[in-house]
């Protein structure tokens, strides 16, 4: 049947992503720049394709414009199929009304329509702010192997960590018994990834019975999952062994962004038979000029750099004058570091001026009070004036 | 500029440049670290609102369809124009044309259904950015039968013996016309980029045909010089012209000096090319590079001086690379001493290996060679 897909992919990307304040105010988290030339985006999108799921859904409403215009036809992605595709989903105006996606599952429940034209067997649900390679295929098998319901995706996290993250208890068979969110004393390692599988019809139905109790909070973690396990549906929890990191905060963004640098993190770029796609910017290669020092970093096209530059991710389109030194940060698209500005440790959004001299953020070593200490960011779109100094640990998000 | 079509000469000076063009056309030819010689007239064209493009190959264009495929990275994939692949035709007297007459009497059912007026013809031998508005205006002003794109300047004869050197009269008209001269010092050099109107170039071209002749240079610009209303369009911006390895190594290097890159790439006019999808540049703890262009997918362990690295090259630890230009994917090995060398695509260059060439006869280490 053509129309039949056995899969299709739900991605969330609906989600303010509050918590990196100055450089989600117009843009939707999974728009932000990731890793030199990506998006955070690019990494779910490109797994899609590479697992052979070629028809996303992105659920989006948020800031769309940048995302919006970011994923376009999906070309870049190989996901412009005539049958298929990528196809980013707002909330709309229905017959009986219109409303907002108020919670994770509601946003599904709101495009059941959209999932059904393509009659699959099997939905896998996505987060936006994920940076990982995975190969849902291997999952789907496991799913199907295991004849189950809802299959999510965990990590074995170091104990210690476990209580930051939602955990799933299993018995020997990857049965998930019991789950417990940010537990204290956590019962087990295994923690969610945010990543499922559902068997379509059995989600469908799930979906629509929360959508029709008024009290449910609308949400994959809270209310599917937990309506699954007591209706006694089978839940099982497929282990996954490679580089997975959520960049929901401004700290781990920054980390995730230099894992990509550090050797011993095993997250390669460079696979071709696993790229990560990602919109080209459409400009010329890198230009290091004959002033120019760059070690253990990542740079990418467009770029005119003559200052020093040290652990850092440098993106598209960005000048580094003479004299700057860049260490431990990361450079969005488009922006410009003058005349012997220090920026360390920070975080510097898209088209951003740092103007001549100015001291951006600060090395640990440097201080002494290291409470006060803290990755600094500067918003998009933003000056600093010559000679400005930017505290560590600061937000900027208006010209200074 | 809807009323023109946009003619590319995709093999023309291919014997020039005999290494670079072994297994390729000179459109073909990798440029610049992410580019090939024919993103240039194409992202011009585009960039100056001619969307009807035809491109004319003869031999070895495999690598060319593969870069151009359907014409969607320079936004020519389209349902009105668009770009159009003319490979030579069998129904002509020739299989494989002799001259331009010849590949552009191939090429006349598609030039005579075109929706145009006029025509821009150009080879890919000028690396520039360039906009035809202003000199497909000039031509219609002038009501010149051809305008020629010329620049005045000094020249050695490595640059004007690969050339068609112009002499004109004050008002631009060309008065003769020298083909590859001996010759060197301040001359106006064709840049091989041309406009003409379309009932112009149908009938010089049906005219010359009928006489047996083949060459527009030889036949047409340089014998009909007296008779025709010929205009030189002295051009200023930068450009770089290729004619020979060693001239092609020359421009190049020449995008190391800045203010060159900016007028070859300004933001706002791009030159546009096949994406591959290459992750950023690596460079590791003891890399050390200076004055060079280095494109995405290169991991740099080593030294890099003066070069222009293409996608996916490797430079591991302990190598000096200098005033070279690796193409894509080229490794060199561990403690390697690489100088004036050009590789071409896949070459390998083992560990503590020391190859020298020389500025006016860089070293050229052939496709997917091991060293």
């Amino acid at each position: 049947m053509f129309n039949k897909k056995e899969c299709v992919a739900m991605l969330l990307a609906g989600g303010q992503g509050s918590r990196l304040y100055a450089l989600t105010q117009t843009v939707a988290k999974p728009a932000v720049p990731f890793g030199a030339k990506y998006r955070i985006i690019d990494f779910p999108l490109s797994n899609c394709i590479n697992s052979g799921i070629d028809t996303v859904g992105v659920l989006t409403q948020y800031q769309p414009l940048v995302l919006n215009e970011y994923i376009g036809n999906g070309q870049p992605w190989d996901l412009d199929s005539i049958h298929g595709g990528v196809h980013v989903l707002p909330p709309y105006e229905k017959a009986s009304g219109a409303s907002w996606y108020s919670g994770t599952a509601n946003a599904i429940y709101q495009n059941i329509n959209f999932i059904e034209r393509y009659d699959p067997e099997y939905v896998v649900v996505l987060s936006g702010d994920h940076i990982y390679k995975m190969d849902y295929n291997k999952m789907l098998n496991f799913h199907k192997q295991k004849e189950a319901a809802a299959t999510i995706a965990v990590l074995d996290v170091p104990k210690e960590e476990a209580s930051r993250f939602g955990i799933m208890i299993t018995d020997e068979d990857d049965n998930i018994i019991d789950f417990e969110e940010k537990p204290k004393n956590p019962r087990s390692t295994l923690a969610s990834m945010g990543i499922y599988i559902f068997t379509w019809s059995k989600l469908k139905a799930y979906l629509i019975a929360n959508e029709n109790d008024k009290e449910a909070s609308k949400d994959f973690g809270k209310n599917i999952i937990p309506d699954m396990r007591e209706a006694g549906e089978k839940l099982v929890a497929w282990r996954f062994d490679g580089y997975w990191k959520d960049v929901g905060t401004i700290d781990s963004l920054w980390e995730a962004n230099m894992d990509l640098i550090n050797p011993n993190i095993p997250i390669d770029l460079y696979d071709p038979a696993w790229k990560i796609y990602s919109r080209n910017p459409v400009m010329a290669p890198q230009y290091i000029g004959k002033n120019a020092m760059v070690q253990n970093s990542m740079v990418t096209e467009g770029c005119y750099i003559d200052g020093s530059i040290e652990f850092s991710m440098i993106s598209d389109g960005v000048t580094v004058e003479e004299g700057a030194v860049i260490i431990d940060s990361i450079l969005m698209p488009g922006c410009v570091v003058k005349k012997g500005a220090r920026v360390e440790y920070s975080i510097v959004g898209e088209n951003s001026v740092i103007g001549e001299g100015a001291q951006i953020g600060m090395s640990p070593e440097n201080i002494t009070d290291k409470d006060t200490w803290g990755v600094a960011v500067v918003g998009h779109n933003i000056n600093i004036s010559a000679g400005a100094t930017v505290a560590p640990k600061a937000i900027i998000s208006e010209d200074m | 500029m809807g009323n023109v079509l946009g003619l590319v000469f995709a093999n023309m000076h291919d014997m020039t440049v005999g290494d670079l063009t072994k297994n390729r056309t000179m459109g073909s030819i990798l440029f610049g670290g992410r580019y090939r010689l024919i993103d240039f007239p194409l992202s011009n064209m585009v960039n100056s609102g001619i969307t009807n493009v035809g491109v004319i190959t003869k031999s070895n264009y495999q690598s060319l369809l593969d870069h151009l495929g359907s014409g969607r990275e320079w936004d020519l994939s389209r349902k009105k124009g668009g770009l159009y692949i003319l490979p030579p035709f069998g129904n002509v007297t020739t299989n494989l044309y002799r001259g331009r007459i010849e590949a552009l009497y191939g090429a006349k059912s598609f030039i005579t259904h075109a929706l145009a007026d006029y025509v821009v013809l150009t080879d890919c031998d000028t690396v520039t950015n360039m906009d035809f508005k202003p000199i497909v205006a000039k031509h219609v002003e002038s009501g010149a039968d051809i305008t020629v794109v010329a620049h005045t300047g000094v020249y050695d004869a490595e640059v004007i013996n690969g050339s068609t050197v112009l002499s004109t009269d004050a008002e631009g008209k060309v008065r003769s016309v020298l083909i590859r001269p001996d010759i060197s010092g301040t001359c106006t050099l064709s840049l091989n980029i041309f406009v003409m109107s379309k009932k112009f170039l149908i009938d010089m071209v049906s005219d010359a045909m009928a006489r047996g002749k083949v060459s527009f240079e030889t036949d047409v610009l340089q014998a009909k010089c007296g008779e025709l209303n010929i205009m030189a369009y002295e051009y200023d911006n930068y450009f770089s012209k290729i004619s020979s390895v060693a001239t092609y190594l020359r421009a190049n290097q020449e995008l190391l000096v800045p203010e060159n890159a900016r007028k070859l790439f300004p933001p706002k006019r791009p030159i546009y090319t096949k994406v591959s999808d290459n992750a950023p540049v690596k460079y590791d703890l003891d890399s050390k590079v200076n004055n060079s262009l280095i494109a995405d997918g290169c991991i740099i362990e080593g030294e890099v001086e003066n070069s222009v690295l293409f996608r996916g090259v490797k430079v591991a630890k302990g190598a000096k690379v200098k005033n070279c230009i690796l193409m894509q994917g080229t490794v060199v090995g561990a403690k390697s001493d690489v100088n004036y060398v050009i590789t071409d695509k896949d070459v390998t260059i083992g560990d503590s290996h020391i190859l020298n060439g020389a500025p006016s006869y860089p070293m050229f280490v052939g496709k997917g060679a091991s060293v």
